[in-house]
């Protein structure tokens, strides 16, 4: 992924050549197997059968494997209710975002136009000083946005630190292209629109999946927020499974002669319910990661 | 546009006029910072009030500082405090050394696939949530049936209740913190190592140099600022603990240690309501995070490194 340090090939290899090939092969190797590993137990536990489970805990390799716990969720209701309402923040928000940051980034790269400094100051600050959790809270009550989406969505839709990495990509893209086309007597949206954000695409995809990201796992704002189940995201459903009663709530909605699980199963079950979309999301952004992530100064 | 010259004086009205596109975009993204930033600081009046819902923020009745008072006399504030200090200065000893660690490490691996699957296998943990996170640790790590005791049982230990003890809560929480993000905090270093001029290692080479002493002399430096402005960053975040990591593996056995700012904010002011002296908890916690990032950051300047702004 990162263009590696081109060495010339050498002939021999010196003592600590190999001293500092086995310790970064290892320890790099046991950190990476030590991140998978709890994936793939909770994966292997939740395809695991109810009977294999209470008969060994520990079997990290079930002889059979079973949908059953998979069942029992996916007839939760508040599972279903949780991804409408987690798609809908994810997707409005990540839209909603992209199109302030773009918009909010692009007059900010003007370094001559009157007023730059002063917005990109307000900006700025709020990066050390906010509000604070309560005045936020009273903000949302007064708007009536308390229990709606809309209060999961909007106060996450602009960062400061997005917003400067957007800044600083524009500024770092060929200007002559764009003096072009002024000259040719296109209007700034028009530049922005045709020029810039085409150029802009790699950021744009790293940011967006940051965001999508950020909207799927986030519970904080809807903690607060969202105090009628029916509004929760899927992450507060899934809070309520695998930390208080939900799992046993499963259980009660079946009828006595359906197959039962453990709650651990199901516990295990529903972690990878709620995890595998956003993580269908990964591979295909990862080749985007590197480009133009860089953590510069604020200033110029 | 602006940037062509102007050769007379053209007055403000024919320079908005010019730049009314610019100024167009401009407006969606200060209505969101004037709605969403700066009003609520509005609301930080409430700290200085005995607030009250029928009056609001403008009716409310100024008190003489008295929920300031109140603070500084509650021995609890002072626990909160203690916690979230302590929590916080562990992460940066222990947790902020790992990724530039990782990062040198990954940088010498010369194999492209073994790089690219550790690098894939370590960002993993970023993308899941702490929901997620929390119930994958608290299940393996129960006492009852949890794999990790079950191992620990088995090389001839006692078990350790993890979750349920005042004394492993850090530890929990630093490890988890670890396990999720340190992986994914190489990212910014190994950007900042691929722009290092490959010509600096084959002149070294040519020197003589060994692996350790080009890790040292050019791998190194080439990542100091970058470790710098991390650290401002750290050091300014030294209040910040996090809500949603926290507030997954607090409980009744632990919250002697796990109170910090976050959870004591929400549990005394979104539950318990008292608006007025959990405001006035958060105003003390931003005005002591802001003074942290103002004064590391003239740190680094004056020491000639990077800084933040």
């Amino acid at each position: 992924m990162i263009a590696a340090n081109k060495t010339p090939k050498r002939i021999k290899r010196g003592k600590d050549d190999i001293a500092v090939s086995t310790i970064s092969y290892t320890v790099a190797g046991l950190f990476a197997l030590v991140c998978f590993i709890p994936f793939l137990l909770v994966i292997i536990y939740s395809f695991t059968p109810y009977d294999l489970y209470l008969k060994n805990h520990f079997d990290l390799w079930p002889e059979r494997w079973t949908l059953e716990a998979y069942e029992m969720v996916m007839r939760y209701q508040y599972i279903w209710s949780g991804y409408k309402n987690t798609i809908f923040i994810a997707v409005i928000g990540t839209i909603g975002s992209m199109i302030l940051l773009v918009l909010t980034a692009y007059p900010l790269t003007k370094k001559d136009l009157k007023g730059r400094g002063l917005i990109q100051k307000l900006w700025i600050f709020t990066m050390f000083f906010s509000g604070g959790m309560i005045p936020e809270y009273f903000l949302m009550r007064s708007m009536g946005l308390l229990n709606t989406l809309w209060a999961m969505i909007l106060p996450g839709l602009l960062g400061c630190y997005n917003l400067i990495l957007m800044r600083n990509y524009i500024e770092g893209l060929p200007g002559s292209l764009e003096e072009a086309a002024l000259i040719d007597g296109a209007n700034d949206i028009q530049v922005l629109f045709r020029i810039i954000l085409p150029l802009c695409l790699p950021i744009l995809a790293t940011l967006g999946l940051f965001t999508v990201v950020g909207y799927w796992n986030s519970y904080f704002s809807a903690i607060i927020y969202a105090t009628k189940r029916k509004m929760w995201p899927l992450q507060l459903v899934l809070r309520e499974i695998v930390f208080q009663s939900g799992a046993q709530e499963m259980q009660q909605n079946m009828v006595a002669e359906e197959n039962v699980s453990a709650p651990f199963l199901l516990k295990m079950s529903s972690i990878v319910v709620a995890t595998v979309p956003i993580m269908c999301v990964y591979p295909f952004l990862q080749k985007y990661f590197m480009t133009g992530l860089v953590l510069g100064g604020v200033k110029e | 546009m602006s940037s062509i010259p102007v050769r007379r004086k053209q007055s403000w009205l024919t320079y908005l006029n010019k730049n009314k596109y610019l100024y167009l975009m401009c407006l969606p993204g200060l209505a969101f910072l004037i709605i969403f930033k700066y009003i609520p600081m509005y609301g930080i009046l409430m700290a200085f009030q005995d607030f009250n819902f029928k009056k609001g923020i403008f009716g409310s009745p100024f008190n003489d500082f008295k929920n300031f008072k109140q603070l500084f006399d509650s021995a609890k504030f002072y626990t909160v405090f203690a916690n979230s200090i302590v929590l916080s200065v562990m992460r940066l000893v222990v947790t902020f050394p790992i990724p530039i660690i990782l990062a040198l490490l990954i940088n010498e691996i010369r194999n492209k696939a073994y790089k690219r699957t550790t690098q894939t296998l370590m960002y993993l943990p970023h993308f899941i949530s702490w929901v997620v996170l929390g119930g994958i640790a608290t299940n393996f790590l129960s006492v009852g049936d949890g794999l990790i005791n079950a191992i620990i049982v088995k090389l001839g230990g006692e078990k350790i209740n993890f979750l349920g003890s005042s004394e492993w809560f850090r530890f929990v929480i630093i490890v988890t913190n670890i396990w999720k993000e340190a992986g994914w905090g190489t990212i910014i270093y190994l950007s900042a190592l691929a722009a290092i001029n490959p010509e600096y290692y084959e002149a070294a080479t040519v020197d003589g140099a060994n692996r350790w002493q080009k890790i040292a002399h050019i791998t190194l430096p080439g990542i100091a600022n970058t470790i710098v402005i991390t650290l401002v960053l750290q050091v300014g975040g030294l209040m910040n603990n996090g809500f949603e990591q926290i507030y997954l593996f607090q409980n009744d056995l632990n919250v002697s240690v796990s109170e910090v700012f976050e959870t004591y904010t929400y549990r005394i002011g979104i539950v318990g309501g008292r608006y007025s002296y959990s405001t006035a908890v958060g105003l003390f916690k931003n005005v002591i995070g802001t003074i942290l990032i103002f004064s590391t950051n003239t740190i680094a300047k004056k020491l000639g490194g990077a800084t933040l702004y």
